[in-house]
């Protein structure tokens, strides 16, 4: 069985067919990454997996370790071992960034059975991960991502997934706008949390991230479908000469 | 005015009867402030919704309905009185539909320092201290409610710090109404006088044992002297028959430095007005506030900040939180004399409507005379933002719970204003209490222990 499977996915928002039918299989130990121009339905698939409630799904199914994952709510999706790391992390004041990852984690142990875990408990596996992701301590006792560079609100991110430890990661362009130092760090995370029981699927424009995490796929998303995959060696081709047939000028912002 | 010949009559007999036997009908400076008062309410009645402070506010019920005046106290136990009792606390005077227990209260050991007693017996053992300032500073043209509550003052706190003395624990006032049979008001009169340099927290509690019609007529007088620091927090949290209207009137000197704090959790009819005046150069007011409201409660908020003197400031943060079929009102005033250069004052008010029957009225109004000033004001009316909501649910929380934490950090934003701890710990567990229904699509759910409450709490933020 697939860790994931996603087939034949119709998606729409605002009355707009976006996602135009998908086909995906992403196995356990893989990292897939998609590729593909602005405006092409790359973000709706991540928000779709992560059961965002305005888009609508007017045809297909999708498996999440054989459970319907288009029955769950975004809570079960997530308790159930799937993460998304947002294109544009939101800010929350007021709700601090340490209590909310231990509310997450909790919420998620608890789904799962396990004993939650007090602050005594979890600030030790908190800093671990801060150390990880080279975070200054001072983020963890100011508000979710509020006042955060466009860098840290990305290491953030990773660190929630970190944190989380789930078996399936969709990386929404988490390497989008970063520095190379940024880059590195975000890169070391991400390979840190690879292992043969967990995939990811990073969401991605640029070649730049793939030097770090080296992909078993790449699929090029256009226009609401997938229209090329391959290996690693794809990425640095489109890298050269841009995206498919269907959009000849399209090219990453 | 709507108040009938029937209802005048009414308060006719009851200022006859009071006047003749409250503490101090002898003394002729306030026999005179009684008269005076109740002649003017007399003038004016009871405001309409013509009225433009009204407006939002329709007071008819409370207009017609009988209420009696009681003036004895109502037995009580210390035990019943323990679970309002907020740690941390320098005192607390416990008063019982408006009259003053010193049986209920445990006072202070500060004696020349810190002046702590109720009214009515200040007003009976030395009156003296009182005449130049109860009163003096209350506007009753303006406004009936600060008429009727003058003309029935008796009892209530009276507080007096001297030069120069920091009172840690806050001072707090308990006040219960206790329902019967009857409707009953009270009219509670504060009176706080601190010196130059010194620096108190005071806390009003207002609770209710026991359901009935009540209404509480509050008024409350600070007299800030010149460099002091001076925090007062009120709290309504009666049962949701009750009607509450209270005047908190502060008065500034040069470089005085006062927070009003307001938190408006309970009673049905709900009215808050906050009148600062910053007489002072130098002054600086924060006026800071959290309305939370379900059912048919109807929560008014007036803010009036006077900026007199040049190089003051103040701020306003209201926010509201309103379920059900709940109506908030806030109504914010700033008045910039002609005198008062480089005033700086802002005014923000925040609400959140969590169903489509609740209603908001905000409503800022900037009055300026003087030429270099900096004034700003801004409003929001929201739900519980979508976007938010789903990035905690994506993390693995659920719907009530991502949704009670969001309620939670919307009302944070105002505790975060409390300076006082114990105070902020005492209210955090009240609001949290009272938000944790909230969140919930209908209405079922168990309220939390406290302890879980005030921790969960804590560490918002
Ligand atoms: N909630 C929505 N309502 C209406 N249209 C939407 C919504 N979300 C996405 N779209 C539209 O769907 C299309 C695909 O958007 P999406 O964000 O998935 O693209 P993307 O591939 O992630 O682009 P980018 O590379 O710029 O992030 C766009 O035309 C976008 O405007
Ligand atoms: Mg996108």
């Amino acid at each position: 069985m697939s860790l994931l499977e996603i087939r034949n996915l119709h998606v729409k928002a605002a009355g707009h067919e976006i996602l135009k039918g998908i086909d995906l299989k992403v196995d356990a130990g893989e990292v897939h990454a998609i590729m593909g121009p602005n405006g092409s339905g790359k973000s709706t698939l991540a928000q779709v997996l992560a059961r965002r409630e305005i888009y609508e799904v007017t045809e297909g199914q999708v498996l999440f370790e054989g459970k319907d994952l288009l029955a769950m709510k975004p809570e079960e999706a997530a308790c159930e071992g799937l993460f998304m790391a947002f294109q544009y992390p939101l800010e929350i004041p007021g709700i601090g960034n340490a209590y909310f990852m231990r509310s997450a984690l909790n919420a998620v142990r608890k789904y799962r059975g396990i004993p939650e875990m007090n602050a005594l408990e979890f600030v030790p596996l908190f800093r671990e991960k801060l150390k990880l992701l080279e975070m200054d301590e001072k983020l963890s006792n100011r508000s979710v991502n509020e006042g955060f560079s466009g860098g840290e609100k990305k290491r953030n991110e990773i660190l929630q997934m970190a944190v989380l430890e789930p078996r399936l990661s969709i990386l929404d362009e988490t390497d989008s706008g970063l520095d190379i130092d940024a880059l590195r760090i975000v890169a070391k995370g991400v390979n840190a949390m690879r292992s043969p029981e967990r995939a990811m699927i990073l969401v991605t424009h640029y070649q730049r991230l793939l030097n770090y995490v080296i992909p078993d796929f790449v699929h090029v998303l256009v226009d609401g479908r997938i229209v090329r995959s391959g290996g690693p060696a794809l990425a640095l081709e489109l890298e050269e000469t841009g995206y498919a047939t269907d959009e000849p000028d399209a090219m990453p912002a | 005015m709507i108040t009938s010949p029937q209802q005048l009559t009414n308060y006719l007999e009851a200022f006859s009867d009071f006047e003749k036997s409250a503490t101090g009908h002898n003394l002729p400076w306030l026999r005179k402030l009684r008269r005076d008062a109740f002649a003017r309410f007399c003038e004016t009645g009871f405001p309409t919704t013509h009225d433009e402070d009204w407006r939002f506010t329709n007071v008819s019920r409370l207009a017609q309905t009988p209420f009696q005046l009681v003036r004895t106290g109502h037995e009580l136990s210390r035990s019943q009185v323990e679970p309002y009792r907020i740690a941390g606390a320098a005192c607390q005077l416990v008063f019982m539909n408006g009259r003053f227990s010193s049986e209920l209260s445990s006072m202070p050991n500060h004696a020349n320092e810190l002046e702590i007693s109720g009214l009515a017996d200040k007003i009976a053992s030395n009156p003296k201290p009182l005449e130049r300032y109860l009163g003096s500073y209350l506007d009753i043209g303006r406004d009936a409610f600060c008429a009727l509550n003058t003309a029935f003052t008796e009892d209530g706190a009276y507080i007096h710090i001297a030069r120069g003395v920091v009172i840690n624990g806050p001072i707090c006032l308990l006040y219960i109404s206790t329902g019967t049979d009857t409707p009953i008001v009270s009219y509670p009169r504060n009176l706080v006088v601190a010196e130059e340099g010194s620096q108190v927290s005071i806390v009003e509690d207002y609770v209710s044992l026991g359901g009935g019609e009540t209404f509480c007529n509050a008024v409350t007088e600070l007299v800030v002297g010149e460099n002091a620091v001076l925090s007062h927090y009120r709290i309504e949290r009666e049962q949701k028959q009750a009607c509450h209207i209270s005047t908190l009137r502060i008065q500034q000197a040069r470089s005085a430095n006062v927070a009003s704090h307001s938190v408006l959790l309970g009673g049905s009819l709900v009215r808050n007005n906050v009148h600062a005046v910053l007489a002072g150069e130098g002054s600086e007011c924060l006026i800071n506030g959290l309305f939370a409201g379900n059912g048919r409660q109807h929560l008014d908020n007036y803010m009036l900040v006077e900026h007199k003197s040049p190089h003051s400031n103040s701020r306003q943060f209201y926010n509201g939180i309103l379920d059900g079929q709940a109506h908030g009102v806030f109504h914010g005033r700033i008045i910039v004399h002609k005198d008062a250069q480089k005033t700086d004052a802002k005014q923000t008010n925040r609400n959140l409507l969590l169903s489509d029957d609740a209603q908001m009225d905000t409503k800022p109004q900037l009055e300026i005379y003087a030429d270099d000033v900096k004034c700003t004001h801004g409003a929001t009316i929201g739900q519980i933002e979508q976007d938010a909501l789903f990035y905690l649910r994506a993390r693995g929380i659920d719907e009530i719970s991502a949704r009670r934490l969001l309620l939670l950090a919307f009302a944070s934003e105002c505790l975060d204003r409390m300076s006082n701890d114990s105070v902020r710990t005492h209210v955090a567990t009240l609001t949290n209490a009272a938000l944790y229904d909230a969140a919930l699509p209908s209405s079922v759910s168990a309220q939390p222990g406290h302890e879980q409450a005030a921790l969960r709490w804590n560490e918002v933020g």
